[in-house]
């Protein structure tokens, strides 16, 4: 029998369907490997075997009645972020210690009304800051892939980092630990490290999926997507998590489309952007090459090259950085050890919240607490704030005025470099290095606009690399449309099992 | 700009996260470094420019008036680290 | 904001202090709690008394990931109160996030709005005195803004010796902060003020008003000056819940600023509290801290937006307003301006004015509203509301003086009958034989009779006719008070030859 956890969601799917094998026997297989492989690669922070069993039963019995949803019988795992009623929940931070929410997220919900199965949450970058995986409380992910990985280039054993925040779910796509994962996306959280580990990730239109129920690091920026094997995955999935959410105001009321019916469709008569301001100073020539490469398949595919400009792309990441801790340095003042999570005692009120707030988070959570709550302090609102605010609807207008030219998507690198070590000297030293990982994800959080990372090649240590698709607000099918044309051209990218 | 020791310890204050000595001064370096590189953006011509109010240009949802919630005190509290007859406590605050 | 000086100096309004005159500034923020079912963001109840947070959902309790969706009525009822104080309504508004820590304020930011709020400029008309002469000084106050905000939850602090208890019952309810300019020159004028504001919300009914359940409560804004000089620094005094409280706090609070700039020292900018039980003020300890509210548009909400048409349509369904009704009632019915305003000071007794004048005389209307009703349910500590005497029984009454059925003098022991044992008035005249006495016969009887037996008095009312007035007296006793009075009066004179 082959190994269950090498089918991509669409193959399951079927099999289930043709009762070759029950959704008990795939989720045991999953919760086999990841009791087996996890310790290596620290992705999950709770496998939840119980309630995988529970649900997959649940899912054979509707299945036996030919009945069950578009993911029925699909162990999915799910980033720590989001609420699962009785579940841990904790952000990945110590200050929600033991925090078991009394609410599902509306994404979650979703899943589960289709049939989905949760194995377990995973692991992330602190309330989702960073790019790494290691500001988790729970310790850093260990990407799947090494150096030399397939016989390409020199290997070592080297530990990579799998990306972040999104880290422990794009670490358990690529190791086969869950058919696919829910992942959140502030400035690249999604797309960086799918393109670290050779998967898929699509964050969508802001408000296209539910954020109600989704612990928020930065309001105006944070969107749910998936993270899965293959494009045609990611299309299921996100179909799936997309809903008009009333309890969301920043929820858009339109319907949700069938993704997976753009796959395959042709590419004639599309025009693809390639924005000029994405080529920055000392980007490695494989990265230029790649993306080269994406355009040469693009065009072969029958879509029309144009050359673009979006001018203010440079000042997205510097804006991202008031923006984003802006929101989370309010977002985050509700932990304050009166409702739920960690308290450390203290001599009277005052004391009591600033320990609880100085133990309970760590290092790059305090760092943007303390920048957002500095950028917003009377006398440099207008300066820093208002200014980046300022700033966001200029970028957003240069993706404006190219889509009214006609382009229909836009392609960039996903990312400037591949996955580098835990524990890199140079981006501990100087925060900004790390911030420098979202430089081409970032600009999409701040235009609110879709963008998907699909994987296309190899750098030297074969190490896999990613290009990005930028959309049309709510048009995510050009995107899984085009990235399929490029999943097609690059092939499947799977790391070397080691573990 | 750029932030001096002082106004690090100000900003924790302000945030509620207790810092000490060197926590401050390692703070002081990073701010710094960020503002630093966010600099740039006083460098942009936002003359005109609105600030972005809302990513998606749409009316806000508004609910109807009914009592759909509540009569959940036990599952309010349920997660709280110190509490009593469903109050949560915190230690005494002077007014 | 530059402060205009709205009034001019008078000698009257001075407080006299060792150095000579002072002037006291008032301004006042009035907290009045929207009439809505459930809060301004979340589904719970807004009743008041529940169990320790009964009316509390996630949202009201800041559970990571819950998002705020606002209560459209609570929108409404701003809009209506706006139009009551003929204010400028902004057909854009925004909410903001106003950041600070405290138990009560589990988000760790109360939502708000700061620059934009939903109602700018507007104003009262309030009405002071009577002064020696029994006049009434008609003052213009102006309204600075209306917005719309969350209430707090509320700690006790007397439950235990280490802890304080939190409740978050009223942590979310809607209510309106509604700005006064600084045009109020006497405790009497701010308490005027708030009466009157209280009177405009009451009719309009978006806000009960019920200053015991903190429905309604002002933070008083107080300083003193040189008559017509600069405006000196102003003290704010927190959270006055009651009428004469706000006039005792601006009393003791104005006589101690006094004290201490003629002491030769300055006010410090600060924020008190005023003991009922002492009947002063003392500064808040808390509230010493510099604020740094960090306000910015809360990026969970969009802007509140919508139409003239919306506004106007809501304009229409407006209620008469006790200004327009009091000038109507003058107008109108012929009443003093005196009685009108007692009539409309509560909508209640407006109401019951009116439907006790509806097809009547108005002038005896309102002489029997005031004078019996109100005078017996103010004896009584009752509230309009709870009065024992129905408008339609009380109407009753006046028909039957009208037709003729009873005299006036009987008709005040009708009234108290009904008052304590209620029924049909015209019935209890019936059943207790109260009819008066209008056959000439019977009354002709008496009237020979007394006459008779007084001889005396007959000379002297020959010599003094307005002694006649005595026969009278002495007939309706004879006959119970039920003769009536005129035909009495007629038949005296006739009897006695004088005219």
């Amino acid at each position: 029998m082959t190994d269950l956890t090498h089918l991509t969601i669409a193959e399951a799917r079927a099999r289930l369907k043709a009762k070759e094998f029950t959704a008990a026997e795939l989720a045991d297989a999953y919760l086999a490997a990841i009791d087996a492989a996890n310790p290596h690669f620290n992705a999950y922070v709770a496998v939840t075997h119980d309630k995988a069993r529970e649900m997959a039963a649940a899912s054979d019995a509707r299945l036996a009645k030919g009945e069950g949803g578009a993911l029925e019988g699909i162990p999915l795992g799910i980033k720590d972020l989001f609420a699962t009623k009785g579940f841990h929940t904790q952000a990945a931070s110590h200050i929600l210690d033991g925090f078991k929410p009394e609410y599902e997220s509306t994404v979650t919900a979703n899943l589960w009304a289709d049939g989905a199965v949760m194995l377990g949450k995973l692991n992330m970058d602190e309330f989702a800051m960073g790019s790494s995986n290691e500001t988790s409380y729970y310790g850093p992910v260990v990407n799947p892939w090494r150096r030399g990985a397939n016989g390409v280039g020199k290997a070592d054993n080297k530990q990579l980092v799998p990306g972040g925040s999104s880290g422990g779910s794009a670490a358990a796509v690529a190791a086969w630990l869950c058919a696919g994962a829910t992942a959140t996306d502030t400035g690249g959280s999604i797309r960086q490290p799918a393109a670290f580990t050779g998967t898929v990730g699509i964050k969508p239109t802001y408000g296209r999926v539910s954020r109600w129920g989704i612990v928020a690091f930065a309001s105006s920026l944070d969107q749910a997507g998936p993270i899965a094997r293959d494009v045609r995955d990611a299309a299921i999935l996100l179909k799936s998590m997309a809903s008009v959410d009333a309890k969301d105001t920043t929820s858009v009321d339109r319907p949700v489309p069938d993704y997976e019916a753009a796959l395959g469709q042709s590419m004639k008569g599309m025009k693809i952007g390639i924005p000029r301001e994405y080529r920055v100073d000392g980007m490695p020539d494989e990265i230029e090459k790649l993306w080269k490469q994406g355009i040469e398949w693009l065009r072969a595919a029958g879509a029309e090259i144009v050359d673009i400009s979006l001018p203010h792309t440079k000042y997205a990441l510097p804006a991202y950085y008031i923006v984003a801790p802006a929101e989370a340095s309010s977002n985050l003042a509700r932990y304050d050890g009166v409702r739920y999570g960690l308290r450390v005692p203290g001599k009277d009120i005052v004391d009591m919240y600033e320990k609880t707030r100085a133990e309970g988070f760590g290092r790059e959570v305090k760092r943007r607490i303390m920048i957002g709550t500095y950028v917003l302090s009377a006398g440099y609102y207008d300066a820093y704030y208002v200014q980046a605010q300022k700033v966001r609807t200029l970028i957003k207008r240069d993706f404006e005025n190219a889509y009214r030219d006609g382009i229909d998507a836009i392609l960039t690198p996903a990312t400037p470099s591949a996955a580098f070590g835990i524990a890199d000297e140079d981006m501990a030293a100087d925060p900004v290095k790390m911030y420098l990982n979202d430089i081409f994800t970032v600009t999409v959080n701040m235009a609110g606009l879709p963008g998907i990372a699909v994987p296309a090649g190899v750098d030297a240590n074969g190490l896999p690399l990613g290009l990005q698709l930028i959309g049309r607000p709510f048009d995510e099918e050009t995107l899984f449309r085009a990235a399929h044309v490029i999943e097609q051209a690059a092939g499947r990218f799977e790391p070397q099992k080691w573990w | 700009m750029s932030v001096d020791l002082a106004t690090v310890k100000r900003v924790a204050h302000l945030a509620r996260i207790a810092v000490n000595g060197d926590d401050a001064e390692r703070m002081t370096g990073e701010l710094n470094t960020i503002l630093g590189f966010v600099e740039q953006l006083g460098e942009v011509d936002v003359s005109g420019i609105e600030p972005m109010t809302s990513v998606t240009p749409m009316l806000m949802k508004k609910r109807e008036d009914m009592v759909t919630d509540g009569g959940i005190a036990d599952r309010i509290v349920s997660n709280a680290p110190a509490t009593a007859e469903n109050f949560f406590l915190v230690p005494k605050v002077v007014e | 904001m530059s402060i205009i000086d709205t009034r001019i100096p008078e000698a009257r309004r001075f407080i006299p202090g060792a150095t000579g005159d002072w002037e006291v500034i008032i301004g006042l923020e009035v907290h009045a709690q929207v009439t809505s079912q459930s809060k301004l963001f979340s589904g719970a109840s807004t009743k008041f008394g529940a169990e320790p947070n009964a009316n509390v959902s996630l949202v009201d309790a800041a559970m990571p990931g819950m998002l705020p969706v606002i209560n459209e009525e609570c929108v409404k009822q701003a809009i209506r109160s706006g139009l009551g104080l003929k204010a400028q309504i902004n057909l854009k508004s925004v909410f903001d996030r106003k950041n600070y820590f405290y138990p009560d304020l589990p988000q760790g930011y109360q939502i708000s709005q700061y620059k934009q709020p939903i109602v700018g400029e507007g104003k009262i008309m309030i009405s002071v005195g009577p002064d020696r002469e029994g006049k009434f000084e008609e003052i213009e106050v102006g309204i600075e803004r209306l917005h719309l905000e969350q209430d707090a939850g509320k700690s006790m602090h007397d439950q235990h010796p280490t802890m304080s208890y939190v409740d978050l019952n009223r942590s979310g309810v809607a209510l309106m902060e509604i700005v006064s300019k600084p045009d109020m020159r006497s405790a009497d004028e701010a308490k005027a003020y708030v009466t009157k504001l209280r009177t405009i919300l009451r009719y309009l009914g978006t806000c009960d008003g019920n200053m015991d359940e903190g429905s309604l409560r002002a933070d008083v804004n107080v300083s003193v000056r040189k008559p017509g000089g600069e405006f000196g620094t102003r003290c704010e005094i927190k959270n006055v819940n009651s009428i004469r409280f706000i006039g005792q706090a601006i009393d003791y609070e104005a006589r101690r600023q006094i004290a201490i700039l003629e002491d030769g020292g300055s006010i410090d900018q600060e924020t008190r509290l005023f003991d009922p039980g002492k009947g002063e003020t003392r500064s808040m300890r808390s509230k010493e801290e510099a604020h740094d509210y960090r306000y910015f548009p809360d990026p969970d909400l969009l802007p509140l937006e919508f139409d003239q048409a919306y506004v106007d349509a809501l304009a229409a369904h407006l209620p008469e307003l006790p200004d327009a009704k009091r000038d109507r009632l003058v107008g109108k019915l012929g009443l003093s301006v005196y009685d009108a305003s007692i009539l409309v000071s509560e909508k209640a007794i407006a109401d019951y004015f009116e439907q006790v004048a509806d097809g009547r005389d108005g002038k005896t209307a309102a002489n029997w509203v005031i004078n019996d009703l109100l005078g017996l349910l103010n004896k009584a500590g009752k509230g309009i509301e709870e009065s024992p005497v129905s408008p339609a029984q009380l109407g009753g009454i006046i028909d039957l003086i009208k037709e003729g059925v009873i005299s006036g003098k009987i008709a005040k022991d009708l009234f108290e009958i009904v008052w304590s044992e209620g029924g049909d008035p015209k019935q209890i005249v019936e059943t207790r034989g109260m009819k008066q006495v209008t056959d000439t016969g019977a009354i002709e009887k008496a009237v020979d009779e007394i006459i008779a037996a007084n001889p005396d008095k007959v000379a002297q009312a020959l010599a003094k006719p307005t002694l006649a007035g005595w026969f009278v007296g002495q007939v309706m006793k004879a006959t119970g008070g039920k003769a009536n009075p005129q035909a009495v009066n007629d038949l005296v004179k006739a009897k006695l030859g004088i005219e």
